[in-house]
């Protein structure tokens, strides 16, 4: 097992540096395995940019918080999902959801609010969900996403599974109550959950600085005996290489495991966050993109070892354009959900009541 | 003061003739629930603060920890938020934990993850997902502990369309809701109460169960319905009974056991027969569960009233901590017989 040390000293401040690729749990990627992370990588970008173009055409209501700069962090740690693993996240959303595997097509569809969509329409950009992925959700509320991570992990110790789930939150959820509770509540019973804290700098428009009286905010885990590590997550092969770690250590030891990620988000908290660039400067973002883009990180390296050439770049962004502009077509093609499904997936046992058996009123509609 | 005189006759007068009957308290019925589900299905666990060393703050769990160990009888730290939610991420994968509020006041703490992710998460996935957890623990005044632990939330439960939520009034109700709940493949609330925990019922020693969703006809009755729940159906009971004896009143009186569902068939049949209605809740009056009542009634049996519909809420302020105020503030048989007159009169 790694010690603590062990597990910063391979993470942490060389992380720009150091070449991650080279680790066995990277080393051992086949082409085509390399081709597909690209291609994930790729998807959520191309997916999110039609989204707000769908979305700016008024198309699309409500919130839409885009994970646009952050995509190596959850294509990187669902790649590294075996078979008892499952992942939860909060309502920055997409990114995860294609990373598992659902398709543009459901996820545009419950965007625009259609029954096509993966919730049929019922839950929207921040409630996305594919149990039969080991996804489960999305969900809108800042931090309360946390004690049911810690849930899904205490399911598999009590069935006496080897496996980890992966919570995903942000740096602004750590400062919520629900989420200290959880800490030691896991770290207590021994509950193989792995918190990773995609850190991208703001809670919505407040800085770290400005709302975490501590800037690490892995280190609290110290406070409740929990284990953690810090990395960068622009590049996915670092990425994959900490989560590597704590996931691996999750399962082994049966303990929780906290792994913060400094990553960035280029839009503002929502696209109705229309205050981003006064919160930050342009030079940041602008910095970032130039930089550390993950999307360029990983092109480079694969073009380096020839896993792409830049005519194959290109006709991987193509294809996926494409795919994703047929997602929208397919979404605004597609029926919005009947009246009758207002009342629909309330209660299971209602849904499930074919013989006619329930008892008494379940809904009080004159 | 909780009547005990003759009612158990009467609440158990339908129950099967063949069944042998154990005179047991609420307590003991809850717990004998708890340790049947416990041994019929493996993914039962229960968990809260001082549910297994301790023996459980109001003993409802006494000796299960001892009989079923670590794994099925889980003591919690004081975090409400997190163990809630935790029940109900584990229901997700298949686990059915019973989750204990040592008083369902403390459900407030951990306001998001039942009234948000316990309600509604089937919802929002279009529902790929169902959440099989009970939620338990007392829910009542009375017991002269002030305003912050004497929450009767089944209005706010019953608000939240996802969540089912029943209050039994009795032994025999409080185990075999208890047994359906467990069954359940939703989210359901078990709304008990520490004044009822040591009062003892006749209960079948056999196995059995109470559907939700079906109320139970206490007393029947032909001059007017008292339509009550939880605790309050005893003590309307009672009334119904000094109403009997000495002003010459034939009240029928219905317990709805279940909130939601709801029996509306027991309710409108009941004042069909009648044509008056009192309601009798221990909630304040505001959005309580009796305005809903109210508001069936005059909408589905407007034509078979011969009176306003007359309700006795808890008064309407927060709980009041000195003790004769307080049994004054939630309902009794003499504001429950002032009630009745008045619709009658």
């Amino acid at each position: 097992m790694p010690t603590k040390q062990a597990v910063k000293k391979s993470t942490g401040k060389s992380g720009s540096t150091k070449k991650f690729e080279a680790e066995a749990i990277n080393k051992k990627l086949s082409k085509s395995e390399k081709l597909k992370l690209y291609k994930k990588i790729v998807a959520i970008r191309r997916f999110e940019e039609r989204s707000l173009q769908a979305y700016n055409q008024g198309k699309i209501g409500g919130f839409l918080h885009l994970y646009i700069g952050q995509e190596a962090v959850a294509t990187g740690i669902v790649s590294l999902m075996e078979e008892n693993d499952h992942i939860i996240t909060a309502y920055r959303d997409h990114g995860h959801a294609l990373a598992v595997g659902m398709t543009m097509n459901e996820c545009m569809a419950e965007l625009y609010g259609k029954y096509t969509g993966c919730s049929k329409g019922k839950g929207g950009s921040m409630h996305y969900f594919a149990p039969d992925k080991r996804y489960w959700g999305g969900h809108g509320i800042v931090a309360g996403q946390t004690p049911l991570g810690a849930g899904l992990a205490f399911a598999l110790k009590y069935k006496g599974l080897k496996g980890c789930a992966v919570c995903f939150l942000g740096d602004g959820a750590v400062n919520q109550g629900s989420f200290m509770e959880t800490l030691n509540l896991v770290s207590l019973w021994g509950i193989p959950v792995v918190y990773v804290i995609e850190n991208n700098g703001y809670s919505m428009g407040t800085s770290l600085k400005r709302s975490s009286a501590e800037e690490s905010l892995a280190k609290r885990g110290e406070a409740f005996g929990i284990e953690w590590s810090t990395c960068e997550g622009h590049d996915i092969f670092e990425v994959r290489s900490a989560a590597n770690k704590a996931m691996t250590y999750a399962r082994d030891n049966l303990k929780p495991y906290i792994l913060e990620i400094r990553t960035y988000r280029y839009r503002g908290h929502s696209v109705a966050d229309a205050n981003h660039e006064k919160y930050r400067t342009k030079e940041e973002i602008e910095n970032y993109k130039k930089n550390k883009d993950p999307i360029n990180v990983l092109k480079t390296k694969l073009l380096a070892d020839k896993t792409l050439t830049e005519a194959s770049a290109k006709e991987i962004d193509r294809e996926i354009k494409a795919e994703a502009e047929a997602s929208a077509k397919f979404a605004e093609e597609s029926p919005y959900p009947p009246k009758s499904e207002i009342t629909t997936d309330v209660y299971w046992t209602v849904d499930n009541d074919s013989d006619n058996q329930l008892k008494g009123t379940y809904f009080f509609n004159d | 003061m909780i009547p005990t005189i003759n009612l158990k006759e009467l609440i158990f007068s339908t129950t099967r003739k063949r069944d042998t009957m154990a005179l047991i308290t609420y307590r003991e019925a809850l717990k004998q629930a708890l340790a049947e589900e416990i041994e019929r299905d493996e993914n039962v666990c229960i968990m809260g603060e001082e549910v297994a060393q301790y023996n459980g703050a109001y003993k409802v769990t006494e000796g299960l920890w001892e009989k079923y160990g670590d794994k099925r009888v889980i003591d919690t730290p004081i975090s409400e938020a997190a163990f809630s939610g935790l029940a109900i991420g584990s229901s997700m994968l298949g686990i059915r934990p019973v989750v204990e509020m040592m008083f369902m006041s403390f459900s407030y703490v951990a306001f998001d993850q039942l009234f948000n992710n316990a309600s509604f998460c089937r919802y929002m996935s279009g529902g790929l997902m169902n959440v099989p957890i009970v939620v338990r623990g007392p829910a009542n005044g009375g017991t002269n502990v002030g305003a912050t632990h004497s929450h009767t939330p089944e209005n706010l439960v019953a608000n939240h369309p996802g969540l089912k939520v029943v209050c039994p009034s009795n032994a025999y109700d409080a185990k075999g809701l208890m047994k359906s709940a467990i069954r359940d493949n939703d989210p359901v609330f078990v709304m008990e109460n520490t004044l009822l925990y040591g009062e003892k019922w006749e209960v079948p020693e056999e196995e059995f169960i109470v559907e939700l969703g079906v109320a139970n006809t206490l007393k029947e009755g032909t001059d007017i319905s008292i339509i009550s729940h939880g605790r309050c159906a005893m003590i309307a009971l009672k009334a119904a009974e000094i109403l009997q004896n000495e002003h010459a009143i034939n009240a029928e009186v219905i317990d709805l056991r279940s909130i939601r569902p709801l029996d509306e068939d027991a309710i409108l049949n009941s004042v069909r027969k009648t044509h008056r209605a009192v309601l009798v809740e221990e909630n304040k009056p505001y959005c309580g569960v009796d305005a809903q009542i109210s508001h069936l009634i005059q909408y589905k049996a407007f034509d078979d009233l011969d009176a306003p519909i007359h309700r006795v809420s808890a008064i309407d302020a927060p709980q009041i901590y000195s003790k004769p105020l307080e049994d004054w503030q939630i309902p009794n048989e003499q504001r429950i017989i002032d009630s009745v007159l008045k619709c009658l009169a």
